[in-house]
């Protein structure tokens, strides 16, 4: 079963942010939600992970889930191999994690405290903590935001391997990651909403 | 191994300033040498008497620290949860902050005997740093980390371990340091007052009556040496602990 997301409307105060928005996420398969800055992209992604009520409607998510959100939310006096941990449990030992941590190119930072790493490496332990999470379905939160062109595209290749086979919704801006990584999208503006396959 | 000579060295100045000071003094009465204490401490160290002061007075000022650390700790749990509790401790802490510990003392006195008198002023005067230190870690916990962790769906323990305690032991750490050290002053100035039987405190007492400053000298090294030894020790278990929970 995919994510199937039926009417649902939004707003803070007078500001309406969702309006009706439906649309059934298919299953095993990633699609993008595109669109301007405020079009509401990441309330509907808090809503769909059941962080954020709806005013109405409905959202039908198999579980386990797992995400990368717009902030890391890492935990900054652990290390990154403990922070992946913490949600993997010891489905993964330690030269487990660290063999994953280089193949994204975090060589020799497993053992460091998270507070101690730049931007676009806390940006690829969160998004490795996704990855290697339990999930039947991954939200993903402009998940190469910050990353140099040729650490991007390293990152977006492991992604596409890593979500076969697992229903992912992910939301961004740039169309180059759209089209590298999506088998789907959905445009989101002030108007609404169009499918945009 | 530099830093450690540098220390050594100074610590090394100090000494010699004060024997040379108390020798230009020339009054054993006011100001005795270092010798003077170091021969005094290898005169008390063997005497049983020596460890049964020493052993009195650390089991009451660390029992009163240890319900220090759990009172301050619990109400600044609670106080980060009910708005409404801190709200009504605050008034109280800023007392408990302010109030001299010989004010403590004498009240301390009518309501407990001597003998537990240091147990009850080292609480009052441990709860309000550690329940300050402990609601400003509360205070700076990330809710984001909590959003996280239900959308994982982090097991409860592996939750409190990972995100609320690595997020607090600092807080903690900084907590136990301060207050083991303020913890053994107000100990022995509550005991100087309280005068019970068979502790530091009577030592120190009966020194000034009898005006052998070598006795309170080296009563006084042996108060700061044991403060400096529980210190250590309760900072190195800290800092294990912290170690461990880093790397989980």
């Amino acid at each position: 079963m995919g994510v199937i997301v039926s009417d649902l409307k939004k707003s803070f105060g007078d500001n309406v942010v969702l309006n009706g928005f439906s649309h059934n996420f298919t299953d095993k398969k990633v699609t993008a939600i595109m669109g301007q800055s405020g079009s509401g992209k990441t309330t509907l992604l808090s809503i769909m992970m059941g962080l954020l009520p709806p005013d109405s409607g409905t959202v039908q998510c198999p579980a386990p889930i797992s995400a990368v959100f717009q902030e890391n939310r890492l935990c900054e006096n652990l290390t990154a191999s403990a922070n992946i941990r913490l949600v993997t449990g010891k489905k993964y030992n330690g030269h487990e994690i660290t063999a994953e941590l280089l193949r994204i190119g975090l060589n020799d930072c497993e053992n460091k405290a998270v507070s101690q790493l730049s931007g676009g490496m806390k940006r690829r332990v969160a998004l490795l903590r996704a990855l290697l999470a339990d999930s039947e379905v991954l939200f993903l939160d402009e998940p190469f935001k910050g990353l140099d062109l040729d650490t991007k595209n390293l990152v977006m290749e492991y992604c596409k391997e890593m979500t076969k086979g697992k229903t992912v919704i992910f939301v961004t801006h740039d169309q180059r990651e759209c089209d590298f990584f999506s088998d789907e999208a959905v445009e989101m503006n002030m108007f609404g909403f169009s499918n945009m396959n | 191994m530099k830093k450690r000579v540098i220390s050594l060295l100074c610590v090394f100045f100090w000494l010699v300033v004060w024997q040379v000071g108390a020798m230009a003094l020339n009054q054993r009465i006011l100001l005795v040498t270092p010798v003077d204490v170091a021969l005094k401490l290898i005169e008390l160290i063997p005497s049983a008497d020596f460890w049964k002061s020493v052993m009195f007075s650390a089991g009451r000022i660390l029992s009163g620290f240890a319900l220090g650390l759990t009172a301050g700790t619990g109400l600044a749990v609670f106080s980060g949860r009910y708005v409404f509790l801190r709200k009504l401790l605050s008034p109280l802490i800023s007392v408990l902050k302010a109030v001299p510990v010989a004010s403590f003392t004498i009240l301390a006195l009518i309501w407990v005997s001597s003998k537990n008198l240091s147990v009850l002023v080292t609480l009052l005067i441990c709860v309000p740093i550690v329940y300050i230190n402990m609601l400003e870690g509360i205070d700076s916990l990330d809710s984001k980390l909590k959003e996280m962790s239900t959308v994982f769906g982090i097991p409860p323990m592996r939750r409190f371990v990972g995100i609320y305690l690595s997020q607090l032991l600092p807080y903690f750490r900084s907590a136990t340091g301060l207050a083991i050290g303020l913890c053994w002053k107000s100990g022995a100035a509550a005991e100087v007052i309280g005068i019970p039987d068979g502790s530091i405190g009577e030592k120190l007492y009966q020194a000034k009556i009898y005006l052998e400053t070598a006795d309170l000298f080296a009563w006084t090294a042996v108060i700061i040496f044991v403060s400096w030894l529980c210190e250590k020790a309760f900072i190195s278990v800290i800092k294990l602990i912290v170690k461990r929970v880093e790397k989980m």
